[in-house]
């Protein structure tokens, strides 16, 4: 016998249409403003705003930055932050808390603020450092994706038996580092994904630190074609919001590719 | 030489004394539980041989050697958990597996191996199924398999049974019992079940308050408790609080009743004592005319029957409880006055203190 599935409510559509249109009227009208050309009169439609942006050098410089930057923050982060988040769990639940309230800092602390702050702190630090993007901005990047990491991992790592997986494993033989990559990494690997989404979005877009420490990231990049040219913007627009739908999916079907079966498990637990 | 010896182990938890030193001594091959109420210690002392915890004075000794410092990947010690604990990213097979990769074994000894556990457990079909894919009573088969899979000194089981239902836990602990005398593999056994303690093990050791308060075999743990607390905790026991009248004959008074117990020879007259007698060992018959029955008896009314299947249990007035085969039991109905033949021989005498431990009705 087949089950009948759940007719939607009529409302639901209402609601539904409302959400989409929410999300997809200001796409169409930046894919429709991106198509026009850059002279009064002339008829719809053209392609050529997203030539001039293909062919920018200056685009694919400050995209590949912060792509660069992103997964340095994400690598960062995670090297950082799963250790310390198992040990706490496993060792100082008592630290929780306290991390806990750390982590909402820098959304507490307005990014100016944070950002002055950090260049008055890093003053002499060495050139290649203070003057690299992938040195200052990096760190700072790592300290604005703390909360997104913090809370993703946590969650992660309260949804798993920590203590029973671990001794189970030492008991077995498998030392600290063992126990973490085998056992509990898999088993937080959709609470990693999630926090790797979450900080490759935060520092693709990220603008204001970036402009105040005088590096050309891609937000930078398309702050200054959106003042100078108007078309050409809304094609860019268009095009980072793809480029970076694109890495999220990547970063998905690479992290999924040999922990999916595990992801599930853990999620059903 | 005993094999496994844990030589007067305290743990403190700040104020809190889990283990007030405690001493056992297990011979190779041999099982023994570790049996008490929460909070007891039973899991702290499991906790310490298996080397995630430290004592605070004491020693670990496995044939000899002293392990109380040995990192608990490096003791070799197999461990089976209360909480479901197999690796939810890895099938069955690679949990089983998981213990020999780490050992460094290569591919074909390790297949052997994990098929060679897995049909030992009964699960020689359910090689690729992931622990979500499993029962609780399968997830706690293929942990025990994974547990063994390493060849370990000692097997430690940590309440393995309690989140299963009656009926998968009696199926286990008999397996436990069967796989562990077929390997001869030294076990330790933590259990609040004293019926599960009774049935399995060589040795049972009964804890209270971070002490051993009694160790031996199962037989003599149910006849002969050496403290009250035993008496009350390993099955169901009447206690009688009385004191000796006369030492030489061995005569004590309970509720102004003489009762010849032949326990009570050579105590001291005077002396408060507390008679413990099985429920089975009381004999009931209905009371005629509203005598009281002769010698060494006790009146008294019976106040409810609870069917047992082939046993009924009576509970009567002044706090006595009597087992009857179901047959007999429905001729002495609530209400009927009855007498108890209290035996004068095979009955438990004990010293009588006041800090007698309040752990309610035994089971």
């Amino acid at each position: 016998m087949r089950i009948a599935r759940p007719r939607m409510a009529p409302s639901a559509y209402v609601w539904l249409l409302l959400g989409a249109g929410y999300f997809l009227v200001p796409l169409y009208s930046t894919l429709a403003f991106s198509l026009k050309k850059n002279v009064a009169g002339t008829p719809c439609c053209t392609l050529s705003n997203y030539g001039w942006v293909i062919h920018n050098g200056d685009f694919w410089h400050t995209i590949r930055l912060s792509f660069v930057l992103a997964l340095e923050t994400i690598v960062i982060s995670l090297i950082l932050f799963v250790p310390t988040i198992y040990w706490v769990h496993l060792k100082l639940p008592r630290l929780r808390p306290v991390i806990a309230f750390m982590a909402l800092v820098p959304f507490v602390v307005p990014p100016i603020v944070m950002v002055v702050g950090l260049l008055r702190t890093f003053h002499g630090a060495p050139g290649w450092y203070y003057g690299s993007p992938y040195g200052f901005l990096a760190t700072a990047y790592v300290i604005l994706a703390f909360p997104y990491m913090f809370f993703s991992l946590d969650a992660g790592f309260r949804s798993i038996d920590v203590h029973t997986l671990t001794e189970a494993s030492q008991s077995l033989g498998a030392r600290w580092t063992t126990t973490l990559f085998r056992v509990i990494l898999p088993n937080i690997r959709s609470a990693a994904l999630a926090a790797s989404f979450l900080t490759l979005a935060i520092v693709m877009g990220e603008f204001t630190i970036a402009n105040l420490a005088a590096f050309h990231t891609f937000p930078i990049f398309l702050q200054y074609v959106n003042e100078s040219q108007g078309f050409p913007a809304g094609a860019l627009t268009l095009l980072s919001f793809l480029i970076t739908w694109a890495a999220m999916l990547s970063l998905l079907l690479v992290g999924r590719k040999r922990g999916a079966r595990g992801a599930a498990i853990a999620g059903a637990r | 030489m005993s094999y496994l010896q844990l030589e007067s182990l305290h743990r403190h938890f700040g104020p809190v004394k889990a283990l007030n030193g405690i001493d056992i001594s297990l011979g190779e091959g041999e099982f023994l539980s570790l049996l008490g109420p929460s909070g007891c210690g039973k899991t702290t002392a499991l906790r310490l041989v298996a080397g995630f915890d430290r004592p605070n004075q004491g020693r670990v000794l496995v044939e000899g050697r002293d392990i109380t410092g040995v990192a608990p990947n490096k003791r070799d010690m197999g461990m089976v958990f209360q909480a479901y604990s197999l690796f939810p990213n890895m099938t069955a097979r690679q949990n089983v597996e998981f213990g020999l990769k780490i050992r460094g074994r290569d591919r074909s000894s390790r297949s052997k191996r994990v098929e060679e556990l897995l049909e030992l457990v009964g699960l020689a079909q359910a090689g690729d199924r992931f622990p979500h894919q499993l029962s609780g009573g399968m997830q706690q088969r293929v942990a025990l398999a994974r547990a063994l899979a390493i060849e370990p000194r000692v097997l430690l089981l940590d309440e393995p049974l309690s989140a299963l239902d009656a009926k998968v836990r009696v199926q286990l602990r008999e397996e436990i019992r069967r796989i562990q005398l077929e390997l001869g593999i030294t076990t330790l056994y933590v259990t609040h079940d004293q019926e599960e303690a009774l049935a399995i093990s060589d040795h049972v050791a009964v804890m209270y308050g971070g002490v051993i308060e009694q160790m031996g075999t199962p037989s003599e743990m149910y006849t002969a408790p050496k403290t009250p607390f035993v008496a009350e905790f390993i099955g169901t026991m009447n206690r009688l609080e009385a004191h000796v009248v006369d030492g030489t004959a061995g005569e004590v008074e309970h509720a102004g009743k003489r009762l010849r117990i032949a326990a009570a020879r050579g105590r001291r007259t005077g002396e408060r004592v507390l008679i413990l007698i099985r429920p089975e060992a009381l004999e009931l018959q209905a009371a005629v005319n509203g005598g009281n029955g002769g010698d060494n008896t006790l009146a008294a009314e019976v106040v409810t029957q609870t069917f047992l299947g082939p046993v009924t249990r009576l509970k009567m007035t002044g706090g006595l409880i009597a087992d009857m085969s179901t047959a007999r039991a429905s001729a002495l109905p609530v209400g009927a006055s009855v007498v108890a033949q209290v035996p004068a021989d095979g009955v438990q005498l004990l010293t009588l203190t006041d800090d007698l431990p309040d752990i309610g009705e035994g089971t």
